[in-house]
């Protein structure tokens, strides 16, 4: 059983999404909203507006998953990233780390896009048993929404009620964003995040834009 | 605006982020191999379509994408009881068609 389990963990493939420069090759990675060329649209932007919408790129993102009722894999991602995995709906912040709630036994760990492979490294071989650890870094991105209007955008955008009252800050969700999905936190009183998939993050950027013209966009690189 | 509680999230949501799944509670043969054509035909392709309470699974697909049940009265749509996989339900009918 032992020798099989050690067999499968050599097996896993893992991949630095985010490589260093080796010889004359330096490979570039590109963010999935790289074509819309936001440094151009930041220039020409308007200064002042209702929303301020921002693209944290090239983040590492990190799928966990494991069952909370598994000490060693809780003691595991304490170990490593230093934070207690969050409850249902919840994020658990730790320095330059956050972990966001996904379902019962998932969680998504936003870290320096740098630091992703050698933390699942790091976790790996502090934790064994059943858990699954994937770098989604090229997969999704962040978008920031911020400003005195974005909650007028996210009320024409998601069917989740973002009132205070149900939506305080530091809780996150993944619901219908736009007619495709996003999770969506909330990192301040009026600053939002949106994790969007790769292949969406096109759509979600033009709805953005039309979303926001009324209570004037700034965009910022 | 039609709300369904997911009990793995522990919140209301809307009910575009559900699909519904069909009957709850169809156990699959222990031993397929050993089955008639007839046994495994009603397991795969023959589910009840009761008038009034009906055990459904739904599953939470723009959200947790957790499978969960929903005991449901099909006549007035109102939902009476939600409950995990595992679970019994405490809602149950004992007319003929259930």
């Amino acid at each position: 059983m032992s020798d099989s389990t050690a067999s499968n963990v050599e097996s896993i493939a893992q991949m630095d999404q985010l490589p260093h420069k080796t010889g004359s090759l330096q490979p570039r990675a590109e963010s999935p909203l790289y074509h819309a060329d936001l440094a151009t649209l930041s220039a020409h932007s308007a200064d002042a507006g209702g929303v301020e919408i921002k693209e944290v790129k090239l983040l590492g993102h990190l799928v966990l998953r494991g069952s909370i009722e598994d000490a060693e894999f809780l003691s595991g991602v304490k170990e490593v990233l230093g934070l207690d995995l969050p409850g249902p709906l919840q994020s658990s912040l730790q320095g330059e780390f956050i972990a966001y709630w996904v379902s019962p036994n998932e969680w998504l760990v936003l870290v320096p896009g740098q630091q992703a492979f050698q933390l699942e490294r790091d976790m790996r071989s502090a934790m064994s048993g059943n858990f699954a650890i994937v770098n989604v870094s090229g997969g999704q991105t962040v978008i920031c929404l911020s400003g005195a209007n974005a909650v007028d955008v996210l009320k024409k955008s998601t069917p989740y009620d973002v009132h205070n009252k149900n939506f305080p800050v530091g809780k996150v969700v993944t619901s219908v964003f736009a007619k495709t999905q996003a999770l969506i936190f909330r990192s301040g009183p009026e600053s939002w995040e949106l994790i969007v998939r790769r292949s969406f993050s096109d759509y979600v950027w033009l709805w953005l834009q039309d979303a926001c013209i009324e209570y004037g966009l700034v965009i910022k690189d | 605006m039609f709300h369904i509680y997911c009990p793995h999230c522990e919140d209301h949501r809307e009910e575009e982020e559900f699909h519904a799944s069909g009957e709850a509670h169809i156990p699959r043969p222990l031993d397929p191999q050993s089955c008639s054509d007839e046994e495994w035909g009603e397991y795969l392709y023959f589910r009840k379509n009761p008038r009034g309470l009906h055990h459904e699974l739904w599953v939470h697909a723009v959200g947790c994408r957790k499978f969960f049940n929903i005991t449901r009265d099909t006549v007035t749509y109102e939902i009476k009881e939600v409950y995990k996989v595992g679970e019994k339900p405490s809602v149950t009918s004992s007319e003929k068609n259930q």
